[in-house]
């Protein structure tokens, strides 16, 4: 596998930082060096969130260069767009149909950005980008933080790793109580790519 | 075997198989996550303290009675934390002292950007830097020995980008039994710092830097990286990280002691390239200390001495230097235009409902304008605190007019009274920043008769941080039970007369006692109490706005709740980030009686 880089992004309280937390060991599992990092501001919930991965034989700064990153991962549209300028170019795209308004939006002082604004956005550097209906597959299956394993099921479509690594990675890494449910919306990402034409 | 391991976590596992057996810390990012590592094993003892400077005393303790003793902290801590360590630095050791202080380059999350590396100096201590978590993981075992060694308290830095990365970690070591029980010698000129032994000490100290400066020139983790005899980079920490992908082929003096520094060593790099440049964060404080020597270099001519590097800014730094060819492909813009996301008090949150009040009754929401910065004034002066309520100041609440550091706010309203100001004025702090801070300040208003209200945020943690126990809890850092700390019998305790108790999500009884403690021209506390929303286990009742009944009047947008949201003309509470039934402050202030559980309202988006 060549170098990959890879940024999560969301809202605070979607489960990012787990969910990257087990693409970097998932990486280690397979062999690779790996660093992995997140930006977060002082809030507890609602503010902007960025994990950055980096995956390769060797690798030194823990944070990716903008117009490096081989994958973005969006729990939110409009984070996608705000960290589109981190994609290189012929990069790749998962975006959570979600659009989750920030206060400026809510009290018309902003505009949430349209559907087509966003694309436009993103084809400027992403070679192929993907739409999940990932907030929804996870309310249906019961529970609004499977999300999370969601969209890292979608990641595992884009990687040359193993099935049973992550699944490996996922079991050390969740309790026994919500692994079932989990390991069933990892599975749903994975179905979602597969739908979208990735293997 | 390799982990996956934060810097944080390196740290104290490193400092566990180091033999630690005392962990002391206060709450504050990016450090948080040491302590709470360390407090999972068991043979440590490891507490959060009342405040930095408790935990720095508890180290000294435990390190004069012979036991290796760990104490962590964010940069604005070891403020806090000052006076002892400059203390320590003076009567020395016995059992090793390490202090980790973790800098936040590009403030994420402090209230200043200071560069720690200043205090190794100023005390006259030996100073590590980790530059990824396996240095982190080694580097722990390496500083008991130096302090042990050199009798002397040992600084290591490290910064959110070494705290908060994670990267492999070989975890070859296992913990070392300590050598002896803790027992301590009395040695009066040692440990007693009156004048005339501090006297005695003060060559001790000279002394001992003299031995340390021989010490680093083989220290092993001061590493000659050859490359092209070019470009020589010496630098340090994650600074290293990014200059090793910005300059591949460039020779490295990588320096894992930043004080003091090898001079030798420094010498004989320098002399073996044809240009030396200083590639650091924040200060330029390996520079000046190389120049010092009068050694010819370079480094914040190019390199911002603002903000967190990353290895872009390096490039742009090195292509403005002449020192890297610029590419040619195109460069990543900044998509423009698009609205942004500021942290926000959290749906649910204990502290909204009080900040709502105090945003009516002092008529704040006319001193709104783009920078916050107004020529008109409000009916309160409200001066704030370090905590995640700080996020009031900003539009809906516009309820917060300073910040400076932990437990100012009391002062800082005590000071504004005393000046004649003809506002009331209300000073407002959490539970933890409380205990931490504001205790003294409460005593000063009652022994000097002041006339403000304290109002406390008590949400029962340390919330910003990730939620950690405090004195206010009755819970320890390792999980226990323990006597707990009853902030209204303190406050009474220091002769408060006038102390309410109020639940923070009942918008009335919060409105009647704000109204009555500012019509008490004496000191009066309010103590606003309501559980962290984030800690809510059980989620029911979610809200919603039946949209035939509401008139959008918007007056729930005014709490700034991130679960009530505006799209397409219409409000609703996004289910997933409502509180539900703990929390009711939209239903409670809603004129139309239009928000209700979403059971009885249904879906109405």
């Amino acid at each position: 596998m060549k170098k990959q880089d890879l940024i999560m992004v969301g809202v605070g309280g979607q489960g990012i930082v787990l969910a990257s937390d087990i693409l970097g060991e998932v990486a280690l599992a397979a062999g690779y060096d790996v660093k992995k990092t997140d930006t977060l501001g002082m809030a507890q919930r609602g503010g902007s969130v960025v994990s950055h991965v980096r995956i390769a034989d060797k690798v030194w700064s823990p944070l990716i260069k903008e117009g490096q990153v081989d994958v973005l991962v969006a729990f939110e549209k409009l984070e996608a767009a705000r960290w589109s300028h981190y994609l290189r170019e012929g990069s790749v795209a998962v975006v959570n149909n979600q659009t989750t308004p920030p206060l400026s939006v809510s009290s018309g002082t902003q505009q949430y950005p349209g559907d087509k604004q966003i694309e436009d956005i993103l084809r400027q550097w992403a070679e192929r980008f993907y739409f999940i209906d990932g907030t929804s597959k996870a309310k249906e299956l019961g529970d609004i933080r499977t999300l999370n394993m969601i969209m890292l099921g979608c990641v595992s479509s884009l990687l040359p790793i193993d099935i049973k690594i992550w699944k490996d990675c996922i079991c050390q890494r969740l309790s026994s109580n919500i692994l079932k449910m989990n390991m069933v919306a990892f599975d749903k990402g994975r179905e979602e790519m597969s739908r979208a034409g990735v293997r | 075997m390799k982990k996956l391991l934060s810097g944080n976590e390196a740290f104290a596992l490193g400092a566990y198989h180091a033999g630690v057996m005392v962990a002391a810390a206060y709450p504050g990012t990016p450090s948080t996550e040491i302590l709470e590592s360390i407090a999972r094993f068991d043979e440590v003892y490891a507490e959060w303290s009342t405040n930095e400077k408790v935990a720095m005393e508890l180290g000294m303790g435990a390190a004069y009675a012979g036991v290796r003793a760990l104490v962590s902290m964010k940069q604005v801590g070891l403020n806090v934390a000052s006076d002892p360590f400059m203390a320590a630095s003076i009567t020395g050791i016995n059992g090793g002292l390490v202090v980790i202080v973790a800098d936040d380059p590009g403030v994420f999350s402090t209230q200043n950007e200071q560069d720690t590396r200043h205090y190794a100096k100023l005390a006259k201590v030996p100073m590590l830097e980790p530059s990824d978590s396996q240095e982190a993981y080694d580097l722990m075992a390496v500083a008991f020995e130096i302090s042990e060694q050199f009798d002397t308290p040992v600084l290591v830095r490290s910064s959110t980008r070494i705290s908060h990365s994670k990267s492999v970690v070989e975890t070859n070591r296992s913990r070392v039994a300590p050598a002896k029980p803790a027992s301590f010698k009395h040695d009066v000129e040692k440990y007693v710092m009156l004048p005339v032994h501090v006297r005695l000490r003060r060559p001790v100290v000279e002394e001992r830097l003299v031995k340390l400066t021989t010490y680093t020139e083989t220290f092993p983790y001061n590493q000659i990286i050859r490359g092209e005899r070019h470009l020589g980079v010496v630098s340090s920490g994650v600074a290293y990280q990014y200059a090793r992908e910005a300059f591949p082929k460039a020779s490295f003096l990588k320096l894992g002691m930043t004080y003091p520094l090898p001079r030798n060593t420094l010498r004989q790099f320098a002399a073996q390239v044809d240009r030396l440049i200083v590639i650091e964060e924040l200060d330029p404080f390996l520079e000046e200390n190389i120049q010092a020597m009068g050694i010819k270099v370079m480094g914040k001519e190019f390199i911002p001495r603002i903000g967190e590097l990353n290895t872009g800014i390096v490039e742009e730094a090195g292509y403005r230097a002449g020192l890297l060819a610029e590419p040619s492909h195109r460069k990543a813009a900044l998509p423009q235009g698009l609205p942004g996301r500021p942290p926000v008090l959290c749906g649910g949150c204990p502290h909204a409902g009080i900040f709502f009040v105090l945003n009516t009754i002092g008529q704040r929401s006319k001193l709104l304008d783009a920078r916050g910065k107004s020529e008109k004034e409000g009916k309160l002066i409200i001066t704030g605190d370090i905590g995640c309520y700080t996020l009031a100041t900003y539009p809906p609440l516009c309820a917060m007019d300073t910040t400076a550091c932990m437990g100012a706010g009391i002062g800082q309203a005590l000071g504004m009274e005393k000046a004649g100001v003809d506002t009331k004025v209300v000073a407002v702090i959490g539970d933890s920043t409380f205990l931490h801070s504001g205790i003294t300040g409460v005593v000063d208003a009652v022994y000097n008769k002041a006339g403000v209200t304290i109002i406390i945020l008590d949400n029962g943690t340390t919330a910003m941080t990730g939620h950690q126990d405090h004195p206010g809890t009755g819970i320890s850092a390792k999980g226990k039970k323990t006597q707990m700390v009853e902030l209204e019998r303190l406050v009474r305790g220091i002769g408060v007369g006038d102390v309410k108790v109020v639940d923070a999500f009942d918008m009335k009884a919060l409105r009647a006692a704000v109204k009555s403690s500012l019509d008490n021209p004496e000191l009066s506390v309010i103590i606003v109490r309501g559980a962290c929303s984030v800690r809510l286990r059980k989620r029911a009742g979610y809200r919603a706005v039946d949209i035939e009944k509401c008139d959008d009047c918007e007056a729930c947008l005014k709490i700034g709740c991130p679960a009530i949201q505006k799209l397409d003309e219409q409000v609703y509470i996004d289910a997933t980030l409502c509180a539900g039934d703990a929390c009711t402050i939209c239903e409670q202030l809603c004129p139309k009686k239009a928000i209700g559980p979403l059971t009885a309202i249904g879906e109405s988006k």
